[in-house]
């Protein structure tokens, strides 16, 4: 048995041994939400370096990527959500400090089937719906409003990993996380449409990206901004303008202080830079204004670190706050 | 008592009437079983087929991934899988081959082989996300062996051991007694006998049990999601086979990578509806994939068997 763990051992050493002279390779990983962005900037930039630098970008949802950022296991992190306060704390653990670069806006979007004649809503309905209390309670549309019609009421929504989850309880319940548990959960998003498609009754959320490929099948709901009273469709425009809340969010990708000074990911982030907001548009999200991917830049020249959020959950905030903001560390 | 011969006959020519019914009926029972398996399989199939029909051009086959359905191919995730089955195959084998042989041949008796054997038949049934789990902390952070292909490779090889281990057993159970002890007779020694004997016998079941759990491994996510397989990997891993001396260079196995399955995941939750005919393109070329190694199992199998004289 010793022999036999021995001779494992040593060809395991020797597969390991082999191969550690790496290419130029820039590592991104975490939010499914960001990969789209993501992958359109990795494939062009790869295409205009003709190889040379090579770029991955995997999948584990926002905290996942958080995880292996703070190992330093890869260079940039795809976040939905801004960085919270055990992440930070994990970063610094692990002595990794970062910048923090918003590169588009998302409108978390409400759908419903078509049949459904209903127009709005509002963010109190919302809650009435989904919070923790209404679980086995609320099961008809006319127990949430009692204008609203007559018919069962089927929620479908993402699963509790995904940052979706999380900016969405928080925007609407109050608190991260904080939902009914009695709705049809699904990681992945076209499952969430075709529920909504086959039932009269469904009502879903997600990215706004899933409703645009899919608008001659549902029907997006104006959500009334409590602030204003004003009830607003979500579309490029209102999400620019700052009307469309508190359902639009910022996505951003985190940059590790180390990776930076390496020439290929500041060569790759400064191309992100430049052509996020062409890229983002194409693949249905909303681009920021050019003033806040100059801003953004500056901050990687000025070496400002941290984040802008202080490790809070946060919703609701308009492009030009998050422009005014100072990151800390 | 001569008179009641004739109804006994009938009596008993209707019995058997009944039963030989009753065996039609079971018969008739199975073959709808297996047409109802068949149906399924086939609908499936061809259903993806229809859908992903489009998309099956030459360069599906040749081009990265891509944000733009009409361009995105499957290039890093065939030649991903394909890498991680050579890894796979090249661990598992000879480890699995040699686990049977002395558990059948070698092994004592006693209780502690007793607590191994069970222990191997449990092993085949852990889902195979504990397996993913293992590998992360034991090779990817333990061993230090990285996302890559070494990493996958050696994954789905501890996966498909345990079918390999029984696999191996089961094909030398088959061989009768009287070889061991002809060849003990004429003075081999175990080894011999082993390397003379029960290896050839055993291969046509080996080849079949390796193949099954290559099937298996190819199509395998779980795990290979859980250790790190990346979504989006527009280049390949160093070749294996180079120009200049020494002719063969390792580096592939630390190369990052995607598989098969993963490709199809990602474009099936993708919103765009191009992305879902490109899923099932990938989905059938898989499945090809599948029932090409399960072909070479059987052909294998039938190959080796013709050339058994016992």
């Amino acid at each position: 048995m010793k022999q036999v763990r021995k001779t494992t051992m040593a060809a395991l050493l020797a597969l390991s041994a082999v191969g550690s002279a790496q290419a130029q390779i820039v590592k991104l990983d975490g939010s499914s939400t960001v990969y789209p962005i993501s992958e359109a900037v990795a494939e062009e930039f790869q295409k205009a370096r003709k190889n040379v630098v090579k770029v991955t970008v995997g999948i584990s949802g926002t905290g996942g990527g958080f995880k292996k950022f703070c190992r330093g296991e890869i260079d940039l992190a795809n976040a939905s959500r801004p960085i919270l306060k055990k992440e930070m704390e994990a970063c610094a653990q692990g002595g990794i400090r970062f910048f923090e670069l918003p590169i588009a806006y998302d409108a978390l979007t409400v759908v419903v089937n078509p049949k459904n004649p209903l127009k709005q809503v509002t963010v109190a309905d919302l809650k009435t719906m989904w919070e923790a209390a209404a679980q086995n309670r609320i099961t008809n549309w006319k127990q949430v409003n009692p204008a609203f019609p007559d018919a069962a009421l089927k929620l479908f929504g993402p699963g509790a990993d995904s940052g979706t989850f999380d900016y969405f309880t928080e925007a609407i319940n109050g608190k991260a996380k904080a939902s009914r548990g009695d709705f049809t959960a699904s990681e992945d998003d076209n499952v969430l449409v075709q529920g909504v498609q086959r039932d009269p009754g469904a009502l879903a959320y997600f990215g706004f990206a899933y409703y645009s490929e899919n608008r001659d099948k549902l029907k997006a709901l104006a959500i009334v901004d409590p602030k204003t009273g004003r009830a607003v469709e979500p579309s490029l425009k209102t999400v620019l303008e700052g009307l469309y809340q508190p359902l639009s969010r910022p996505i951003f990708i985190y940059l590790s202080e180390l990776s930076f000074k390496k020439p290929e990911v500041r060569e790759f982030v400064e191309f992100y830079l430049k052509n996020a907001a062409k890229l983002a548009q194409e693949v249905k999200y909303v681009p920021l204004p050019a003033r806040a991917y100059e801003l953004n830049a500056e901050h990687l020249k000025q070496g400002k670190l941290g984040s802008m959020f202080g490790g809070e959950a946060e919703v609701g905030v308009r492009i030009e706050d998050l422009l005014a903001r100072e990151a800390r560390l | 008592m001569s008179s009641s011969a004739p109804s006994d006959v009938a009596l008993i020519r209707a019995e058997i009437r009944r039963r030989k019914r009753r065996d039609l009926w079971f018969g008739a029972l199975g073959v709808l079983a297996l047409a109802l398996a068949l149906l399924t399989v086939v609908t499936l199939f061809i259903n993806m087929l229809i859908d992903g029909w489009a998309r099956l051009t030459p360069e599906f086959f040749t081009s990265f991934p891509s944000r733009r359905a009409g361009q995105a191919g499957i290039l890093s995730a065939w030649v991903g899988s394909l890498l991680v089955m050579l890894v796979t195959a090249s661990v598992a084998v000879p480890l699995g081959v040699a686990a049977g042989i002395w558990l059948e041949e070698y092994a004592p008796k006693h209780w502690l082989t007793d607590i191994i054997e069970i222990n191997i038949n449990n092993l085949a049934g852990v889902p195979s996300i504990i397996y993913g789990l293992l590998a992360l902390g034991l090779f990817v952070y333990t061993f230090g062996l990285g996302q890559s292909i070494r990493t996958a490779g050696l994954t789905l090889a501890l996966l498909i051991l345990p079918m390999i281990i029984v696999a191996t057993r089961e094909a030398i159970r088959g061989i009768p007694q009287s070889i061991r002890e002809g060849a003990y007779a004429l003075g081999a020694t175990r080894w011999q006998m082993v390397r003379h004997h029960i290896l050839p016998y055993s291969m046509p079941g080996i080849f079949t049990g390796v193949i099954i759990g290559m099937a298996r491994a190819i199509g395998e996510t779980a795990p290979i999601i859980t250790i790190g397989a990346l979504t989006f990997i527009a280049f390949l891993p160093p070749a294996p086979l180079v120009g200049t001396p020494p002719f063969v260079n390792f580096e592939w196995l630390s190369a990052p990578f995607t598989v098969m399955p993963i490709q199809i995941f990602n474009w099936t939750s993708r919103p765009e509806a191009a992305f879902q005919q490109n899923a099932a393109a990938a989905s059938v070329i898989l499945v090809a994939m599948t029932l090409m190694m399960n072909g070479l199992a059987i052909w294998l199998r039938y190959r080796l068997r013709k050339n058994l004289k016992w």
